[in-house]
This record gives structure tokens, C-alpha cells and sequence, in this order.
């Protein structure tokens, strides 16, 4: 089986801080980490390798010191990692990040599954794994917490709802976007670190991967970015101590003071 | 302080301080008290190829020495010392092969220990014989092809959990320790059986129990070494190995200090927190001089070791003193710079006092440690060397 993980290195957000004046992240001392949902997705194609057979190839487009992150992902099992970097990417939103993946995951000839994490831990948007389909033409599945089985070209998961899962089935290739209920990661091994150390990784430029370049980078992204700021903290707020009976009524009477009506059903 | 490790090194420590953080630290007061023996940790370690560091390449492992080994126990100690003497005491039980063994017993033996299939456990102290290890009784009766072992071992560490046991056992009682010979018992062989597992005051998770042998037939294969090599072997061992359990204790006292520095930096007394007062600096000071000092000691010990130095027995002796009498302070000083919540169950400290004392008992008393100091000394003297 040909597994294919994209994964993003993100600023480990837990360290992260927003400047005030500029509303930008503080990026000086801040360590560059796997994006953690993207953990989970790497260590379910090692296990589906160990329990399928076949290679499980990284890919991360992003710029140099991306490498890192790849390399990581050999320490944790990945056999093959590529960092697709070119200026010609610089600027992309999700339309243009997911359009070149696509065409890298086409130039290392698709893959039967592709898995990434559910999103990002410094954008959010979730929107490159659907993306990627899109531009392969092929079934994308969100939010999988358990891969049941694949078999004859066919694979069943659970995909994760608010309430209770849905259990789907799909024809391969495939895309899946893993949640953490998903699996644990294993820990690195000192032999996986050293092949990491020793590990190759080629750098897939633009041509390389015949991406049209009005597709790409900033000409490619249809998103602007206005403004970003951080959100008012709520100010105000009134705390009612005591026994329940008491704090009821008396956040009763404030909410009906204040004209909103409560409604018995 | 930089001790210029290696890249490698470096991943081994950062490796080893992951699986500390992660893995160890979470479980630690659970196993304190249940008394369980945390295999799912040895799993995790064995996983992480932390058990290869120190044996050779040829039989599956990363060709590090003590010194790797070392970097692993200091790590995981500062989380529990209990749960890392599961790692410690199987490689005291796989020195001797990784010294002594021959070319089929390497073979057989060291790649399991190497992928942490299995563990190992050293066995020469008994009721009779601690300080004075020339005392042991048990006696490895030649027959045969085989040895008959007879005879009691005493507070083994990984007795009962580990599979392959170096045990010291005279070949040739009337020889006295000269008739002393090592022999490698598996766990399975027919006379072998454990007594109850020891109730300790710390490295509770560790797992110490008595070794009893009864007409144990072994075959002569499994000797180490040569007949009436026994107690060479075993302090050839030790000599290697105490650097071990300085580091088991250098681990205890860096993980007691900084517990120690965090919460100075909360408690808030007299409107001030206590790391603002002099009393609690001085205190923080002295504990990590000591703890570099021990570090540097224990450091320089195992690096001669790896360098293939013949006589280690003094530095190697000055480093488990050192550093375990640093470990035995810097933990008591610890629990009173928490104070009344030092005292409690519910900080680590007092555990971690608990777990120092033992580094200061095992792999020979400090008391007989500085008599080797001494007779080193003496005679060098004698010899007229500087």
C-alpha cells in the first residue's frame, strides 16, 4: 500500500505570543513543531504500513527549515519524506497550498491513502485536506478517529460528529483528515532518529512538479488577509456566590432587571 | 556547564528526558505506592532503542559505553529513580556478558537485551555476604556437564522480573573466594525460584526480591569467564557500573532541585515569594554546586571507563560516593524548602528523599566505597608513584 501523509510545521502555538501593537505573532524563540494533528496522521500510515505493508512517504511544502519537520517524521516511522519549497509558493492561501500538494502527491505518482490532521494549529481552517481532493479528483473523508478496515480497494472509517460518529465507507485512493481520538503517537526511536540524521530529502521545486505558477504563491490566493487582531478580552461579568437556590434567584431577577424575558417551558 | 556531548549523545539525553516527562513523571507516585513494576515503561524504552546505547554494534546495539548509559539513567531518574532501576539494574546484569562473555553467550543473550526483550539482574550479595561479598555460601557444585547451584541470593534488583541472572556462586568451596566462579542462570531453569518481593522505603517501583536456588542445574556453557574468576568478575562489574547509580542519584538530586526552585518562585510568605529570602537562596546555591560537582565527577568516571582505562576502581567509587551523599542532601534540603508540603505524599519530594538513601547502600556502602578510595591511595603510595 502506497501511503502518502502531508504534513505543516507550525510555531508551537502553547509558547506563542500576539505583539499588541502589530497584531502579529511573536515569532523570535518561538520552537517550529509537527503541527500536532498532523502527528496523529503520520503515526496512523506507519501503522497501517506495519499492518498492510508498502511505504509511507512525507511531504510538507513549506521553506527550508521545513526539512526539519520531515525529518522528525523519519524518527517516527515515515520511510521517504520530500519538502516541496520554492519562492514561487511564498504567500499561498489554502486554494494554492492544496493546489500544490496535489500536484506534488501527483508527481510522486498518488498514493492509496493520503492522510493529514484534521487542520493546522496556527491557521485552523481544515480546508487543504478537501482541497487536495479536489484538485486529485479523488473522495476525501474529515475528522476519521478510526480506520476499520481496507480491503479490495475499499476502506471504512469512522468519522467523528458532535454527537456519536459516522461510519463511511470509501472506494481508494482516498483522503483522510485525522482527529486525535484517532491513535497515540509513538515516541521516537534512536534508530529512527539516526536514519533521520542520514535521510535524504529531496526538495520538489515548482517545475518539478508541473504547477502552473499563476496557481501558486500570492498570484494563486484569492484570500486576503485585512486585519488580524486579538479578540477584546469580555469585560464586566458579575459572579453570584452561594448556595444554589439563592445565586438562581438572584441571577434571575438580574436577567428579567435587565429586560430579558425567561420563558418557562 | 558544557560536558561536549556528542550529537548522538545529545539525542540519547533528549530522548531518554522525553520519555522522563511523558512517560515516567505522570506514573511515578501511582507506582511509589502500588509497588508495580513498570513494564509498560521497560516497553516504551526497548521501543525507543534505549537499551542498545551501551552494547556493542556487533550484537545489535549503538555501541555506546557507560557514559550513554549514564546520560539515560541521570535522565529518567529525575522523574523516578524506582522506574529507572528497572533500565539500571539490567544493564549491572548485562556488563558482565558484554566483559566476560564468549562469543556464543554474546550472541545468544546480548541482541535481546539490546532490543529490551528481556532484562537481566546481577546476584552476589546474600543474607551472609554484603559488605564482605568474599562471604557468599552459595555453592555451584561442577557435574557433569553442569553446574548444581545451591545456595540464597539476597535483595536482587529485577529479581523475578528479569529473565537472565549473573550469579556468583563458588565452584570450589574450599577455595574460598578464589573458587568462586559466574554463572549465567536463566529464569526458567528447573530449581530456580523467587521469594517474596521486598517492601522498600523507596525505589518502590523497583521490583527486589529474594533468588533461591535448589540443586538449579545449569549447563557448563553458561559459565563466564573461567572457573575461580567469580569475584573478578563481579567487581570488574561493579567498577563499571557504579558510575550507574551515581547518575541514578545525580538524576534524584537535579529532579529534588528543580521541584526545590519552582516552588520557592510560588510560595508566597511575608508578602514575598521565598526565593526572595536568603535563607531559601543559599540553600538553592549550595544544592547545585553540589549537583555540578557530582555531575562533573560522574561524568569524568564513566568517560575513563569508555576510554578503556585498566584501574577505574577509585573514580569510579569517588563518583557513587560523591554524588549519592549529594543526592542524600540536596533531597532532604529539598523537602525543607517546601517545607510542611515537602513532607506530604502529594509533592515529590519526600519520595525523592526516600529514593536517595538507597544510592548511598547499594552497589557496595559508601563506608566500604571510601575504603577503596583509601587503599587506592595507600598503595600508590607504597609504590612511590605520584
Amino acid at each position: 500500500m502506497k501511503i502518502i501523509v502531508c504534513i505543516k510545521q507550525v510555531p508551537d502555538t502553547t509558547n506563542v505570543r500576539i505583539n499588541p501593537e502589530t497584531n502579529t505573532l511573536v515569532r523570535e524563540g518561538v520552537q517550529s513543531i509537527i503541527n500536532p494533528f498532523d502527528v496523529y496522521a503520520i503515526e496512523e500510515g506507519v501503522r497501517l504500513k506495519e499492518k498492510h505493508g508498502g511505504t509511507v512517504t512525507v511531504i510538507t511544502m513549506g521553506p527550508p527549515q521545513a526539512a526539519e519537520a520531515l525529518r522528525e517524521a523519519i524518527s517516527l516511522g515515515a520511510d521517504a519524506a520530500y519538502l516541496v519549497s520554492d519562492r514561487a509558493f511564498a504567500g499561498a492561501d489554502t486554494l494554492a497550498t492544496a493546489y500544490a500538494l496535489a500536484c506534488a502527491v501527483r508527481h510522486l505518482g498518488g498514493a492509496d491513502v493520503i492522510l493529514m490532521g484534521r487542520q493546522a494549529i496556527d491557521g485552523d481552517t481544515g480546508q487543504v485536506g478537501p482541497g487536495v481532493a479536489e484538485n486529485l479528483d479523488i473522495s476525501h473523508i474529515t475528522d476519521i478517529r478510526k480506520i476499520e478496515e481496507i480491503a479490495d480497494g475499499r476502506i471504512v472509517v469512522e468519522r467523528l460528529l458532535e454527537e456519536g460518529y459516522a461510519r463511511i465507507a470509501a472506494r481508494l485512493p482516498v483522503i483522510l483528515t485525522v482527529v486525535k481520538e484517532i491513535n497515540t503517537p509513538r515516541l521516537p526511536s534512536l534508530k529512527g532518529k539516526l536514519a533521520a540524521k542520514k535521510a535524504e530529502i529531496p526538495v520538489l521545486k515548482a517545475a518539478d512538479i508541473g504547477a502552473e505558477v499563476e496557481r501558486l504563491g500570492l498570484n494563486g490566493s484569492p484570500t486576503q488577509v485585512m486585519k488580524i487582531f486579538t479578540p477584546p478580552k469580555p469585560g464586566g461579568g458579575k459572579k453570584f456566590t452561594g448556595e444554589p437556590p439563592q445565586t438562581v434567584g438572584a441571577l434571575l431577577s438580574e436577567l428579567t432587571a435587565a429586560g430579558i424575558t425567561i420563558r418557562k417551558r | 556547564m558544557n560536558y561536549f556531548l556528542t550529537e548522538d549523545q545529545k539525542m540519547i539525553k533528549d530522548l531518554a528526558a522525553q520519555i522522563a516527562r511523558e512517560k515516567i513523571a505522570p506514573i511515578a507516585a501511582e507506582l511509589d505506592e502500588s509497588q508495580e513494576f513498570p513494564w509498560e515503561v521497560v516497553k516504551t524504552l526497548a521501543k525507543s532503542d534505549l537499551f542498545r546505547v551501551f552494547v556493542p554494534s556487533e550484537y545489535e546495539g549503538l555501541g555506546g559505553g557507560m557514559f550513554e548509559m549514564c546520560l539515560v539513567v541521570e535522565e529518567l531518574s529525575k522523574a523516578c529513580s524506582g522506574i529507572a532501576l528497572a533500565y539500571a539494574a539490567s544493564g549491572l546484569g548485562t556488563i558482565p556478558i558484554i566483559l566476560y562473555g564468549n562469543e556464543e553467550q554474546k550472541k545468544k543473550y546480548l541482541p535481546r537485551l539490546a532490543a529490551g526483550e528481556i532484562l537481566a539482574a546481577f546476584a552476589l550479595t546474600e543474607p551472609g555476604a554484603g559488605s564482605d561479598a568474599a562471604g557468599i555460601k552459595t555453592t555451584a557444585k561442577p557435574d557433569g556437564d553442569s553446574y548444581v547451584i545451591n545456595g540464597t541470593k539476597q535483595w536482587i534488583t529485577n529479581g523475578g522480573e528479569a529473565s537472565i541472572y549473573t550469579v556468583v556462586a563458588l565452584t570450589d568451596p574450599e577455595r574460598g573466594v578464589r573458587g568462586s566462579s559466574t554463572i549465567l542462570v536463566e529464569k526458567d531453569h528447573p530449581g530456580f525460584t523467587f521469594g517474596k518481593k521486598e517492601n522498600k522505603m523507596g525505589i518502590r517501583a523497583s521490583a527486589t526480591r529474594e533468588l533461591v536456588f535448589q540443586d538449579c542445574r545449569v549447563p557448563k556453557t553458561n559459565l563466564l569467564g573461567k572457573e575461580g574468576m567469580g569475584f573478578l568478575v563481579a567487581m570488574k562489574t561493579l567498577d563499571q557500573s557504579r558510575p550507574g547509580v551515581a547518575s541514578q542519584a545525580l538524576g534524584i538530586a537535579q529532579g529534588a532541585m528543580d521541584k526545590a526552585i519552582e516552588y520557592s518562585r510560588e510560595r508566597h510568605q511575608f508578602g514575598k515569594p521565598i526565593s526572595s529570602f536568603q535563607g531559601i537562596q543559599f540553600m538553592l546555591a549550595d544544592m547545585a554546586t553540589q549537583v555540578e560537582a557530582a555531575r562533573a565527577l560522574t561524568y569524568a568516571a564513566a568517560r575513563s571507563i569508555d576510554s578503556g582505562e585498566k584501574d577505574v576502581s577509585r573514580m569510579s567509587a569517588m563518583a557513587k560516593v560523591f554524588a549519592s551523599d549529594t543526592a542524600m542532601r540536596v533531597t532532604t534540603d529539598a523537602v525543607q524548602v517546601l517545607g510542611g508540603y515537602g513532607y506530604m505524599k502529594e509533592y515529590p519530594v519526600e519520595k525523592m528523599m526516600r529514593d536517595a538513601k538507597i544510592t548511598q547502600i547499594y552497589e557496595g556502602t559508601n563506608q566500604i566505597q571510601r575504603e577503596v578510595i583509601a587503599l587506592g591511595l595507600i598503595k600508590e603510595s607504597v609504590r612511590g608513584k605520584k
